[in-house]
């Protein structure tokens, strides 16, 4: 399968509410620009990530995933990232296992002064997913649209 | 040995220790060992089988067992003992109903290794020392127990009886043990070979979920995949995502829970090597957050339960891979 010149891909970014929300927040009211093909989903702390809502991005079209969260030792309810770290750490490396690209998936820390980092972090996660190209390993046939 | 688990239980349930025993009988065929409940000694006496195939793990019948009236005798191997004392530390089965016959095992055999060897007719097997005897409609072969032993027994973990009221046989201990050969082996392969080595192995699966109703790690009384809005709750997969989504939740959700008993592997009808997935969760524990025994004792915590300041940040799974990013 080719990857096509106009390729654009969807990425799905899950911010918690605290800290990654806010920051996306002010890298808005900055004038900074990020590519539109994030679509940010607010979540109440990064720990409220369960592993099957990542895979059911990819079931759903997305092409890259990202876990946006306090700084570990940031969190809003003291401890949430640190599980949300260890999960995660292990969920990649069960993709990785399985196949999947590793470049997929990620995690950043992002705090809600850090309006700059948000958005050079979207911008090189999707020239990386651009160059990746299509998810095609976990997609679902049936939720293609075209 | 299975005189003398007899003679246990019969004393147990004559001098009213326990009214109940749970242990296994003869299923549909002689190789297909099922767990049963036995209340009387006649029944026990008529029924109960202890032999190479009795690789079924108990400890998840207690659960249930366990809250109905009066107490229950069980009979468990020492990595059932694992799954038990597991489930003891996540309070889901109740210590004082159920007494612990630990007996020491050496190996569960394979009945489709067995058929390899052997070939059709396989009228009976027995166990002689370190070696099985089969027979055939037209011959009786010697085979050797160690090449036809269960995937997880051979490479056991450990020997050792980790809960336990009574015993018959020795205590063991826990084994050397070479177990993530095969997970190490797969790691160095590529992505992409990664990729079709599942492919190949997880698009047999027919969601049958014996898996999940075997693994004494699974209990949850209403399970994910039995939500109708799951999108995976078919019987048969439509698509390949099916799959993956199962597998990769449903080892997951047992992540630092799993006491590696391969329980999921050999209830696979389609002979997909399950525990891989789960001894790959295994072995990242001990490499990222220290060595981890599930079920070794009552008090550490697993390592999804628990946390340090400074743990590996996610992105080590790129860096452990020669750093793509």
């Amino acid at each position: 399968m080719s990857v096509n010149e106009t390729f654009s891909p969807t990425i799905v970014a899950f911010c918690c509410n605290w800290c990654s929300y806010a920051g996306a927040d002010l890298s808005g009211t900055n004038r900074l620009q990020y590519p539109a093909n994030v679509k940010i989903i607010r979540i109440p702390c990064s720990c409220r990530l369960n592993p099957m809502f990542i895979l059911r991005a990819f079931q759903r079209g997305a092409d890259g995933v990202i876990l946006c969260g306090c700084h570990p030792g940031d969190c809003h309810y003291t401890t949430g990232n640190y599980y949300a770290r260890r999960r995660m750490t292990l969920l990649f490396s069960m993709l990785d296992f399985l196949g999947i690209e590793e470049e997929r998936t990620r995690v950043e820390w992002v705090s809600a002064a850090e309006g700059a980092k948000f958005a050079a972090t979207m911008n090189e996660f999707v020239a990386t997913i651009t160059k990746l190209g299509p998810n095609r390993r976990l997609e679902d046939l049936r939720c293609r649209k075209e | 040995m299975q005189k003398r688990m007899i003679a246990k239980a019969t004393e147990l349930l004559n001098n009213g220790t326990v009214d109940r025993v749970l242990g296994w009988k003869t299923g549909e065929f002689f190789y297909d060992l099922t767990p049963a409940v036995f209340d009387s000694v006649s029944a026990l006496e008529a029924k109960f089988v202890f032999n190479s195939f009795s690789g079924a793990n108990l400890s998840k019948y207690l659960i249930a067992e366990s809250r109905k009236p009066g107490k229950i005798a069980v009979f468990l191997k020492p990595c059932d003992s694992y799954s038990f004392t597991q489930l003891l530390k996540e309070h889901r089965i109740l210590r004082e109903n159920v007494y612990v016959i630990g007996v020491q095992c050496d190996g569960m055999c394979d009945i489709d290794k067995v058929r390899n060897i052997i070939g059709e007719g396989l009228l009976s097997v027995r166990k002689d020392g370190n070696h099985l005897i089969a027979e055939t409609f037209d011959a009786t072969k010697t085979i050797a127990k160690s090449d036809v032993l269960l995937e997880r027994c051979a490479v056991c973990k450990s020997k050792k009886i980790v809960t336990y009221d009574e015993l018959i046989g020795e205590q063991g201990d826990v084994c050397e043990s070479d177990r993530f050969d095969e997970v190490a082996r797969l790691e160095a392969m590529t992505p992409e070979e990664r990729f079709e080595f599942w492919r190949n192995e997880l698009s047999r699966c027919i969601r049958c979920n014996a898996c999940r109703n075997v693994c004494p790690a699974c209990s949850c009384e209403k399970c994910v995949f039995d939500n109708d809005n799951s999108g995976v709750k078919n019987k048969a997969a439509a698509d390949s995502f099916e799959e993956n989504m199962f597998h990769i939740i449903r080892a997951f959700h047992v992540a630092s829970r799993c006491t590696d008993c391969g329980e999921c592997s050999r209830v696979c009808p389609q002979h997909i090597p399950l525990h891989l997935l789960n001894r790959k969760f295994i072995k990242d524990i001990n490499e990222l957050y220290g060595p981890y025994m599930a079920g070794a004792d009552l008090n550490t915590k697993p390592a999804l339960m628990d946390y340090t300041k400074d743990d590996c940040e996610p992105s080590i799974v790129y860096e452990r891979n020669g750093g793509a990013q």
